[in-house]
């Protein structure tokens, strides 16, 4: 008797104890195996980047209809703030969508690569038959980016960068758009002294900082010369490449980037430009679409001009070499691609461009077959350049560790305010680049 | 219930459970994280063993060392502005506000119970310098000083950091001090009264002594805290400008998490935690000392 309630009390122990780890496990694993499957089309991007869920929303309801019935789009968003971290762990977790924003970092999409995770798309578009659907020029910005010489991610933005200008301050003070450094510098020690804050910059957010120093190197190094920084041939500390932060940083010492600079979000600037509150705006063209909004835009389309990053005398690098990124591509995971995800790529790639262009004003690195019918001349103007440019440079973060991406966007801010030198700023960002 | 605490079965039932969910949401991270020192790598591209290589890179990393600095800096200035502060607030609540300190107590520890993030942006208003002028720069400017970027300037940025911290967290400790300074029995401070002591005499051979134990349990909870900070930074200045009001907690977050290396970021928690240590143990041991000089 004694013997069966022993057994008894002992199996409901073992029970109790199987049934509480049960419980804590189920909860450990619950969000796991969410990733792909077959019933459903499944995307992920950024809350902050609405044109593409949009333009695919758009293209279920109409060109994608047959691929929306194979498998119907299941698009979601999270946070951009912490993309790369919330990325790498869908990774680990083998839980990443059919298709989603890339890493914003090259070296994390490197990761993605060399593990196996994202999907080879110039060896899917040659088995698929569906090469020539994404523009050369986008096509090599993306490939130069991953490294490697095949395309894993798809150009849903394709940009170009430079110094957009007030057309109206910049003739009121006699200033014509720079072609040089130089030229740049002296336009804004006369723009400083007649009272008008020569540049406007998101110091706070740092890149659009960084952009200057690395434009700065590509055209007095040379278009190549990042890539001997990331390859460990050359040294952010040599003397040649601290002359171009030390040229930023003068700038920013000079008080050209205005009182706080290091405080000013993308927001603000892109509002301050807008209100006339400064000449000079280095920006990409996705700042087009603000641009061309006559709710933000108070000195009118017409008034803005864009002038290519301008050459450093006796420099190797071009002015046509334009400064140009695709944002942040997508890309689609091996995993998850089946047949019904094939159907889905094929109709992407072929519409994608036509309705991103159409419906969102979005340039992307998509052939476009069917444009608008009456664009701003601006937008005109910047897709002329694109077309017509021989090449393209990378930023100057590009090919760096996310480590050294961080510390420069922490740091960009300070050559603004004039807190940090040149030499600084590079062997910080040096000492962050293993 | 002596016979069923007695039986060992009985025991593991009971505490079965919540130990294996303690185990397994805290013991076994820690322990996962020990082990990642030793690799390096992430959950995408693998982990490969590197022996002791992180602690030597952690000795030879500037932007660690930095951080370390800037944590010890931040947790000793803050504390004792935390404990002085609290305590000079706990002997104005006992010796002159006396029974009508309810309403300044509430008043000073509402902070205490306000989100830190919303605290970060009330403060980041008051001393912001772009877009628009904070209250503080109207103020400088108004009295004819110029405007000023505390957020652009590190040494600028570290003291707003202290300074909101401060007012966010000296509610807790007033409460905590004064609850000790109000166990001290009357009839003592009546008879050291009585004997001719009062103000500053009183307070420094009376109350300062015996509320040395409640006195060091405010330390060591606020070196503690201090040392770990991690929210109210990440609000206010998120370690900028630059690196420079980067505490450990959060480059432990940002090498783990957004640079992708586990192991790194491991062994930044672990030296974390080892200084966590030394400073309880070094506080523990001076005041012990103290203590037995006292007796003698």
């Amino acid at each position: 008797m004694i013997t069966a309630r022993g057994h008894r009390r002992r199996n409901l122990s073992i029970v109790a104890a199987v049934g509480v780890g049960v419980i804590a496990l189920t909860g450990c694993a619950g969000g796991g195996g969410g990733g792909s499957s077959t019933k459903e089309f499944t995307y992920l991007g950024q809350t902050q980047n609405t044109a593409i869920s949009g333009t695919l929303d758009v293209l279920a309801k109409d060109k994608c209809a047959a691929a929306e019935k194979a498998a119907p789009l299941k698009a979601d968003a999270i946070d951009g703030t912490t993309w790369d971290q919330q990325l790498q762990l869908l990774a680990g977790q083998d839980a990443l969508s059919d298709m989603s924003m890339a890493g914003g970092t090259p070296s994390l999409m490197q990761e993605f690569i060399d593990s196996g995770k994202v999907l080879n798309l110039s060896e899917t578009f040659k088995k698929e038959g569906l090469e020539g659907r994404v523009l050369p020029a986008a096509e090599s910005t993306i490939k130069a980016l991953y490294g490697g010489g095949d395309l894993y991610a798809l150009p849903t933005e394709f940009n170009i960068e430079g110094f957009w200008y007030n057309k109206q301050i910049l003739a009121d003070n006699g200033i014509e758009a720079p072609a040089t450094w130089d030229e740049l510098v002296d336009a804004a020690a006369t723009l400083q002294a007649n009272d008008v804050q020569p540049f406007i910059a998101a110091g706070k957010d740092g890149w659009p900082i960084t952009r200057l120093v690395g434009d700065y190197i590509a055209r007095d190094l040379g278009p190549d010369a990042l890539k001997k920084v990331a390859d460990g041939d050359a040294s952010l500390t040599d003397p040649e490449y601290v002359a171009a932060a030390d040229a930023v940083a003068e700038l920013g010492t000079a008080g050209y980037f205005g009182a706080a600079a290091g405080s000013i979000d993308y927001n603000t600037a892109l509002n301050q430009f807008l209100t006339g509150g400064g000449a000079f705006f280095y920006m990409g063209s996705w700042a087009l679409a603000a641009f061309n909004d006559q709710e933000q835009n108070k000195i009118g389309v017409d008034n803005i001009g864009f002038t290519p990053f301008p050459t450093v005398e006796g420099g190797k690098g071009t002015i046509d070499q334009v400064p140009a990124n695709v944002g942040i591509p997508v890309m689609f995971t091996e995993k998850g691609y089946d047949d019904d995800v094939a159907q889905w790529l094929d109709c992407v790639t072929a519409n994608y461009g036509d309705v991103a262009l159409n419906e969102f004003g979005q340039v992307t690195g998509f052939v476009v077959n069917n444009p608008p019918a009456d664009q701003p001349a601006l937008t005109q103007e910047v897709q002329n350049i694109i077309a017509e440019a021989p090449s393209s440079v990378l930023w100057f973060e590009a090919a760096f560790s996310p480590e050294a991406t961080a510390v420069s966007q922490k740091n960009g801010g300070g050559l603004a305010a004039g807190t940090l030198t040149g030499e600084a700023f590079m062997k910080l960002v040096q000492d962050a680049n293993k | 219930m002596e016979r069923l605490l007695g039986n060992p079965r009985a025991v593991l039932v009971l505490l079965g459970p919540a130990l294996l969910v303690y185990s397994l949401v805290m013991l076994v991270p820690i322990v996962w994280s020990l082990v990642y020192t030793v690799y390096e790598g992430n959950a995408v591209s693998g982990f490969e063993f590197v022996g002791i290589d992180n602690f030597v890179r952690f000795f030879n990393d500037p932007t660690a060392l930095e951080a370390v600095g800037f944590t010890l800096r931040y947790a000793l200035i803050l504390t004792v502005l935390q404990v002085v502060v609290g305590y000079a607030l706990a002997l104005l609540y006992v010796f002159f506000l006396k029974k009508a300190s309810s309403l300044v107590r509430t008043l000073v520890f509402f902070p205490v119970i306000l989100p830190t993030v919303a605290v970060a942006l009330l403060f980041r208003r008051f001393f912001e310098a772009a877009p628009t002028e904070g209250p503080i720069n109207s103020i400088m400017e108004f009295i004819g000083l110029n405007t000023f970027d505390w957020f652009g300037q590190p040494d600028a940025s570290f003291w707003v950091i202290l300074m909101m911290d401060l007012w966010r967290s000296m509610g807790f400790y007033a409460v905590l001090l004064y609850a000790g300074v109000v166990e001290i029995p009357e009839d003592i401070i009546e008879s050291a009264r009585i004997d001719g002591a009062a103000g500053w005499r009183l307070v420094r051979h009376i109350i300062l002594p015996l509320s040395l134990p409640v006195l060091l349990s405010a330390t060591i909870f606020s070196i503690n805290g201090t040392l770990k900070v991690f929210d109210s930074v990440v609000a206010l200045t998120n370690g900028g400008p630059g690196t420079s009001t980067t505490p450990l907690t959060v480059y432990m977050f940002q090498t783990s998490f957004s640079f992708g290396q586990y192991g790194y970021g491991s062994t930044v928690a672990l030296m974390l935690t080892v200084m966590c240590l030394l400073v309880t143990i070094f506080i523990f041991r001076a005041s012990r000392r103290d203590l037995t000089r006292n007796e003698k």
